[in-house]
């Protein structure tokens, strides 16, 4: 099947325009009869629902929290971006577009991270309209920070905590149509297969996480807003529930996986204090407006942070990016981190850390004002490492934190499988090899406020009256299957906890498809992890029962998935014969040690099509058209 | 160190509880408080029971999804942390824990130290919103809003609905919960429109679903994860009043 993006023609500053005129509607009076599935209530999917509801279709969704306000875009902390202006440093629309492309690392689409940039601006209304509570300066005007990747400050921000606020916004809206009986919202209540009739997305079958009870729901759209895929390393700055099975499973069913090795390594959280570590924790990128990172000269200096003078200290980033300095994005400050730490230069007991310094701006500013600005983050470094930022540099070190790759849409946000839509960070499209700061709650929000509302009425209006039977066969065979697979888990009866095994397909993955790969590590991968496979589905053990409260078998469902995608990420890796971005190929480096792109050969989107278990996947390539801008090599000196 | 558990277990919301006590033993001082669980709940999967049934998952105090009781106090013995913040190194060795699952009528137990709040969901689509739909919204910048008051709406807006306040009240209260939501709304030029209605509509469905009345005791404002202060509860109070009677 060829990929058709449905990129519009014309001027990029013209095409959403003229697009959102070509798209068929969907007349006010027909809304309500058709009904829309929405798969998880975060950003995405909370502003996707409430939007949809309030303009008259009727939306069951679905999470597998018990509330919405509990999705992981709560803990998203430094900012959203915006091409506002307000501080009249230089942005615009098109150098919004032009940062996050060349932050992307030129491996996204012009016309979709345009469309981004453009309703960047409609978004901080939205929020601002609902009542989200952004910094204000003392005139009574919104306040703005930098970011990584970017020379204007452009990011809109609430203290360290601007995903929670956003998140509260769109849960607001989301909540009011819950009482209007226009959105009926599945508390507690997982996805776990998508169900197709004659080859469109019509429906999907939960399992409810408290009675077990397997149901099936029918639709006449599905959208699937089920974040990303972070925890495949199972130590990531995600949620403990955060994981990929409802994309895996559409994947399975016919969706195109695309670029799955791109995944991001954010380079400022708190380092592994200990093996029984469940989670990483983020310092939020907002930090490295004001803190300077740096590691001793001197490789194994054993010193303490404050007995380390001035003319010792290498502040690597201020050094080797004059212009950018410890704003580069977030994949080189990552490879900067990891080299000092494997040249010897690494501090802390683990020597696998290095320094974020707030010493001179409290000495410029103050303390209180260093408190009004990043108190929280403070706060949460103190609890957990019991050492104070405000007196000690915070140690940091990257963590697994995000993941660009995602299922393969269209410029309409629709997967290759007809009446799937697929928003926010479980899709692949906007962010290309690497995403900037501030960015994620900007493109959660851009799909599910000013995206789809538009662009599902077109397929919706091509599909009136066309619904399914809940009885039809399709239905009850997909239901059956998961019957079966449940049955399959809870069978096994082996001698290792989920979260050994997925701990060990973590390390897998750290060590060889992490920050720095290679062909050797990588074929290294492809041979344990389909032994790591079926370890797991022989020697998994499940306590208890499957129509109660079952942890442990809600956690091998998605582990089993986790095991899967890991050998795409893989896969994907090894055919990627370049470095962009995220995915640092060891043998294709500059002698600076900067990523080595080939914009000749890989200029184009991996869609991994999956053919069953034991198969190979079959690889479609969307080729990248620029237009717009030059692929330069990105530098950020 | 070695800790000993006496942990709440129940079945289900049908089936009566009971207190289980374990040793946990190999327990660092950097471990948090759930990898400690995790460490147990590792053994009792090994040895076919059931592991201990918690909420949790951001593990960093934002989703407000977690919360325990531990030895009589929500969250535990820190002040301004969730459960999951809490590090093993605030307990010494060889110290008893008894922890427990938030007790009020309005959050019925679902399993072990898993509580049902969707009343807190049912409180807030009463009336915890401005609204507006989705496009043709003013600019931005359109209405100023002094620093001082942006920030007190933040202030509030921190809430993280854990519901530490109502399980450490004696009368299960929700007051510090809405009135958190009520104080961000009614102090943003946004939620004018709609202040009246909105604190009768949020304490009228907050009675309705059982929480217990306010007599100031000032627990929840102890125990509140964020440092929600009182002053949203006496502002609460003043919007209730003033819709009532003005």
């Amino acid at each position: 099947m060829t990929l058709d993006s449905r990129i519009p023609s014309g001027p990029l500053a013209e095409k959403w325009t003229n697009h959102k005129f070509n798209l068929k509607l969907v007349n006010p009076a027909n809304k309500r009869k058709y009904t829309i599935i929405v798969v998880g209530t975060g950003l995405a999917g909370a502003s996707a629902a409430a939007s949809l509801a309030e303009l008259g279709y009727n939306v069951e969704a679905f999470s597998y929290h018990e509330s919405p306000r509990r999705a992981h875009s709560i803990a998203a902390q430094g900012g959203i971006n915006a091409a506002k202006n307000y501080p009249n440093d230089g942005d615009s629309v098109f150098r919004l577009f032009y940062d996050t492309i060349k932050g992307g690392d030129y491996r996204s689409r012009e016309a979709n991270v345009y469309r981004l940039a453009e309703v960047s601006n409609n978004i901080i209304d939205q929020c601002v309209a609902q009542g989200v509570p952004f910094a204000r300066e003392y005139g009574g005007l919104l306040a703005n920070r930098s970011f990584g990747g970017a020379q204007v400050s452009r990011t809109f921000y609430a203290r360290g905590q601007t995903g929670q606020q956003l998140l509260l916004g769109a849960y607001s809206a989301l909540v009011r149509q819950m009482e209007t009986g226009k959105v009926n919202f599945h508390s507690r209540t997982e996805m776990l297969d998508l169900i197709l009739v004659g080859g469109h997305a019509k429906g999907i079958v939960t399992r409810h996480l408290v009675t077990g009870k397997i149901d099936t729901h029918v639709a006449d759209a599905v959208i699937l807003a089920t974040g990303g895929y972070g925890n495949a390393f199972f130590l990531s700055t995600n949620a403990m529930a955060s994981n990929a099975t409802a994309a895996w499973r559409a994947h399975k069913k016919g969706a195109y996986f695309a670029n799955p090795c791109f995944t991001q390594i954010h380079p400022t959280c708190i380092p592994v204090a200990s093996g029984h570590q469940s989670k990483l924790t983020l310092m939020s990128e907002s930090l490295r407006n004001d803190g300077r990172v740096w590691v001793p000269k001197k490789a194994g200096d054993d010193r303490a942070a404050n007995d380390i003078p001035e003319e010792e200290r290498d502040y690597y980033l201020e050094r080797i990016y004059p212009s950018f300095g410890n704003l580069v994005p977030r994949d080189v400050a990552s490879r900067r981190a990891k080299e000092m730490c494997d040249s010897g230069h690494g501090v802390g007991a683990t020597k696998l850390a290095v320094y974020l310094d707030f010493k001179d701006v409290i000495q410029r500013n103050g303390r209180q004002w260093v408190e009004d600005k990043y108190g929280n983050l403070f706060d949460m470094y103190k609890q957990i490492t019991g050492e104070d930022p405000y007196t000690v540099p915070m140690r940091i070190y990257p963590a697994v934190h995000y993941t660009m790759g995602g299922l393969w849409v269209d410029y309409n946000l629709m997967s290759n499988v007809p009446g799937l839509y697929v928003l926010g960070e479980a899709n692949f499209s906007d962010h290309g090899a690497n995403r900037l700061g501030a960015s994620a709650l900007m493109q959660g929000l851009a799909d599910g406020y000013f995206v789809v509302p538009y662009t599902i009425g077109d397929y919706l209006a091509r599909h009136l009256n066309e619904h399914v039977s809940p009885e039809d066969q399709a239905v009850l065979d997909a239901r059956k299957d998961v019957e079966a697979l449940i049955d399959n888990l809870m069978g096994i009866n082996g001698k290792r906890t989920v979260d050994d095994i997925h701990k060990e397909l973590g390390q897998i993955l750290w060590e060889y498809v992490g920050m720095a790969r290679n062909a050797e590590g990588l074929n290294k991968a492809l041979e344990k992890i389909p032994e790591l496979r079926k370890e797991f589905w022989s020697n998994i053990r499940i306590p208890g029962r499957p129509d109660e409260l079952n942890p442990e078998l809600e956690k091998a469902g998605r582990l089993a998935d986790f095991v899967e995608l890991g050998e795409l990420m893989a896969l994907d890796a090894l055919h990627r014969e370049e470095s962009c971005g995220g995915h640092f190929r060891e043998e294709h480096q500059t002698e600076e040690n900067e990523a080595k792109r080939n914009d000749e050969e890989f200029a184009y989107v991996a869609a991994w099509e999956n053919k069953g278990i034991n198969e190979e996947p079959v690889l479609h390539k969307e080729k990248l058209e620029f237009e717009n801008v030059e692929l330069t090599s990105r530098s950020y000196k | 160190m070695k800790v000993t558990l006496k942990v709440w277990r129940q079945k289900n919301g049908d089936t009566a509880g009971h207190f289980a006590t374990y040793e946990v033993d190999h327990v660092t001082g950097d471990m948090s408080f759930f990898e400690m669980l995790d460490l147990l709940n590792d053994r009792l999967v090994l040895q076919g029971e059931e592991p201990v049934a918690f909420d949790h998952d951001c593990r960093e105090g934002i989703c407000g999804t977690c919360g325990v009781v531990i030895n009589g106090r929500a969250h535990g013995p820190l002040r301004g942390i969730t459960t999951c913040q809490l590090h093993m190194r605030s307990f010494h060795d060889g110290e008893t824990l008894v922890v427990e699952p938030w007790r009020a009528a309005a959050f019925p137990i679902i399993k072990d130290l898993i509580v049902d709040r969707r009343a807190f969901d049912r409180i807030m689509s009463s009336g915890g919103y401005v609204s507006v739909n989705t496009g043709g919204t003013p600019d931005a910048n359109a209405i100023p809003i002094a620093k001082q008051q942006a920030d007190e709406a933040m202030d509030a807006a921190a809430c993280i609905g854990c519901g530490a306040c109502v399980a450490t009240c004696k009368n299960s209260s929700a007051m510090l919960f809405v009135g958190a939501k009520v104080s961000q709304l009614a102090l943003l030029p946004q939620g004018q429109v709609e202040r009246k209605q909105r604190a009768l509509n949020m304490i009228a469905t907050m009675d309705a679903e059982g929480f217990g009345s306010c007599t100031n005791t000032g627990a929840c404002e102890v125990e509140c994860p964020k440092e929600i202060s009182l002053v949203h509860i006496a502002r609460l109070n003043r919007e209730y009043m003033k819709a009532s009677f003005c």
